[in-house]
């Protein structure tokens, strides 16, 4: 299963990847689309990736969660244009029991969004775009060149 | 001297995405690198060409699919990504 994929997330899908008779506890954590950020009525946005490094990043962060908590993951992060409610990134994890699933979960969602390359570009209900970046100080950089309609 | 501090330049191919890509107008640009040159000397080749110099000086650098070092040393085959701030999820 890819990790990147433009067609809408199904969480169904990922829940059923990681389903197993021995497996009692399954988290899930979603991440979908905000009508807002830092004060700003949010349209629409795109995300873009360096789509072979995010994918074997993807895998890495996996593998490291697997290793460290005997859990199983499914991972799904969408890439292109997404509007507001659309689900971004979905994750499943199963395990035996509740807190080796849920601690899973988090490793995987904190670890996706400092190491894997995906770059998200909003719109806002004023015309204007602007790159997402969480180091800068307001929290986006401008865009050089406006998205064709 | 300088014929052969030519011969022993090669090019490097640098990918850029989101907004480095924009400030360049490109997605793929190649510097050149003496023998030898490290991804210090590649992210200033990349920042000397037009729209260049509104890059950071500090940037995030992968070779082929891992994250890099700028002492590292780059040689004729590697492929470059500047990585603009993480934002997924």
């Amino acid at each position: 299963m890819a990790y990147l994929v433009s067609e809408p997330v199904t969480i169904d899908v990922l829940i059923a990847a990681v389903l197993s008779p021995e497996r009692g506890a399954v988290a899930t954590f979603l991440g979908t689309v905000r009508n807002h950020h830092l004060g700003r009525a949010v349209l629409e946005l795109a995300y873009e990736a360096y789509a072979p490094m995010a994918e074997a990043e993807c895998a890495r962060i996996v593998a490291e969660a697997e290793s460290r908590w005997p859990v199983r993951i499914a991972l799904q992060h969408r890439i292109g244009r997404l509007q507001v409610g659309d689900v971004a990134v979905a994750i499943a994890a199963g395990s035996g029991h509740r807190a080796e699933s849920f601690d899973a979960c988090r490793y995987v969602i904190e670890e996706l969004k400092s190491r894997v390359p995906i770059w998200k570009r909003e719109r806002y209900a004023d015309g204007s775009e602007a790159w997402v970046d969480p180091t800068a100080p307001g929290g986006t950089m401008p865009t050089t060149v406006r998205t064709t309609e | 001297m300088r014929a052969m501090t030519e011969r022993a330049a090669f090019p490097v191919q640098v990918r850029l995405f989101a907004r480095y890509a924009e400030l360049l107008g490109a997605t793929l640009v190649t510097v050149r690198l003496r023998a030898g040159g490290t991804v210090a000397d590649v992210v200033d080749g990349v920042r000397a060409l037009p729209g260049g110099g509104a890059l950071p000086e500090r940037m995030l650098v992968a070779r082929g699919v891992e994250q890099v070092r700028y002492d590292q040393a780059v040689s004729a085959d590697d492929e470059l990504a500047l990585l603009p701030p993480m934002a997924g999820g």
